[in-house]
């Protein structure tokens, strides 16, 4: 069932649910995942969002996300200034995508920590997203739970130990999904939870061995 | 239980003596295991978000197309001279809906209800009776967990997004959420919300979602006036005791139907109606060759 207050919901900032803010989400999500405030950001527009997302703010908004603004924030329209004062890099153009839902965004962000990382998202609607792609890797989250995403290797009980440090941490897992693109390269696995993990099991999950990364999007309050 | 149908709703009022809102409220709490409070203060922030992008209009903003806005504040000027064919209440609707619609095209804040495009039309129908002291907080807070429980029905039974269904999904739903809301407010009995949902819907059926340039400006913003003004007439007829002859539950599984037989153009593609009028075709043109 539909949450009401998906019906009644989101509070945001216009015009448009799925061009501004699932544009924004797209953004949080991306800032999130890199895990600190972008210093450089490539956004690609495909479809629909590079046709009609001057109009509707979808520029504004993802830099908006990618400052870590909420969907509901009124310096949304500002972002580009704000970015600007912030010392973020930004290039903003269309892109051509094959067989992509009309509402894609690739962004290729840099963090403060060095670290880079290319995310492939949809706006489906309503404010909904959908997370396709990270780092050349295929997945499939939208947001709606907190989401842990660990890159690991291909080894025989890596999964075994990372549910036990979740459970340990009385952590509750909703869904989950490994993604391999090849037999014995990296893994991603997706684990979307039902409570928030704390920052030492997140810790100990990182310090477990064959874990080479790991992303953490905690849900926005609403 | 879930909201997968009005007669459902409708039958577990009538069973327990629970009016329509309280159902739907009990069903939130089931869903996402939260609290009363809990529920109804979320329900407060959003009613406090729709009363704000109310009063923080300003008919001087435009949209970064430079199509939408300050048609509001026309409305308002007009109501104060006293000249408007409508009364007190349905001018404050009209402006009201032009407000909160303007506002979204211009970034303000709003509420999505269901959509961001149909985002004036409950404000349009509960501000003004809030403002006006005919209805309390509460009263109001009931009629949105109302509205709420008819906007997810749809949502399960049919959809709510122009892309999929065309404006009668957007619009049409707002409508009918707005309407089921007055019914609620006014002490309406559950089955005369199903019956001012039926008719709401049904008289908006069948339009289609063509926004000029892919904006949410044009004809959005006016279309949530007809919105309002349709719910509060299905609202009325409801309450007088006129039924709606095809069951309710009928009549959104019809507008889902009616929307998946749309063509493609006519849902939010921009690909026709009024979008590829000679001023839409105007307008896109402009738009694109400015970015």
């Amino acid at each position: 069932m539909l949450d009401i207050f998906d019906i009644l919901g989101p509070v945001m900032v216009g015009p448009s649910s799925s061009h501004t803010a699932g544009a924004v989400r797209i953004g949080r999500m991306a800032r999130a995942l890199l895990g600190c405030q972008p210093v450089e950001a490539d956004i690609g527009l495909h479809g629909s969002f590079a046709e009609t997302g001057k109009g509707h703010g979808t520029d504004r908004a993802i830099v908006a996300g990618l400052l870590g603004m909420e969907p509901d924030n009124l310096d949304i329209p500002r972002s580009f200034e704000i970015a600007r004062q912030q010392g973020m890099e930004l290039c903003i153009h269309p892109i051509q995508l094959r067989e992509a839902h009309p509402n894609t965004a690739v962004l290729k962000v840099r963090g403060t920590n060095g670290r880079a990382m290319v995310l492939r998202a949809v706006s489906v609607g309503g404010g909904r997203i959908r997370v396709e792609e990270i780092d050349g890797t295929a997945v499939h989250f939208a947001g709606d739970y907190h989401t842990l995403v660990v890159r690991h290797k291909d080894i025989p009980g890596e999964l075994s130990v990372l549910t036990r440090e979740l459970s340990n941490a009385k952590v509750n897992i909703a869904n989950m999904s490994l993604n391999r693109s090849r037999r014995g390269g990296d893994v991603l696995t997706v684990f979307e939870v039902d409570q928030k993990i704390p920052p030492v099991a997140r810790q100990l999950i990182a310090e477990i061995p064959g874990v080479e990364g790991l992303t953490y999007y905690e849900k926005e309050d609403a | 239980m879930a909201l997968d149908g009005m007669e459902e709703i409708i039958a577990a009022a009538e069973g327990t003596g629970r009016p329509f809102w309280q159902v739907v409220l009990d069903t939130d709490l089931e869903e996402r295991g939260v609290t009363a409070r809990d529920s109804l203060e979320k329900m407060r922030h959003t009613w406090q978000a729709m009363l704000e992008s109310v009063l923080t209009y300003d008919g001087q903003r435009r949209s970064l197309s430079g199509l939408a806005g300050g048609d509001g504040a026309l409305m308002d000027a007009y109501a104060q001279k006293g000249e408007a064919l409508c009364g007190a209440y349905l001018q404050r609707v009209i402006a009201t809906a032009l407000r909160v619609g303007e506002s979204n095209a211009c970034m303000r804040k709003i509420v999505a209800a269901p959509t961001a495009g149909s985002c004036g039309v409950l404000p349009a129908v509960l501000v003004p009776l809030y403002q006006a002291g005919k209805a309390s907080e509460e009263m109001v807070l009931q009629a949105l967990y109302t509205a709420s429980g008819i906007g997810a029905v749809i949502s399960h039974r049919a959809c709510i997004a122009g892309a999929a269904g065309g404006c009668q999904a957007e619009i049409g739903s707002a409508s009918a959420m707005a309407a089921g809301a007055l019914v609620s407010l006014r002490g309406g009995s559950p089955r005369q919300i199903g019956h001012a949902v039926a008719m709401a819907l049904k008289n908006l059926m069948g339009l289609v979602c063509d926004p000029v340039a892919g904006l949410v400006e044009v004809p959005c913003i006016k279309r949530n006036v007809v919105g309002a003004v349709n719910a509060i007439s299905c609202a009325d007829m409801a309450l007088a005791g006129i039924e709606s002859r095809v069951p309710v539950d009928e009549v959104i599984d019809c507008m889902g139907e009616v929307g998946r037989r749309l063509p493609v153009e006519l849902r939010e593609t921009s690909l026709g109606g009024l979008a590829v009028t000679p001023f839409g075709k105007m307008v896109k043109e402009k738009m694109e060759s400015e970015s």
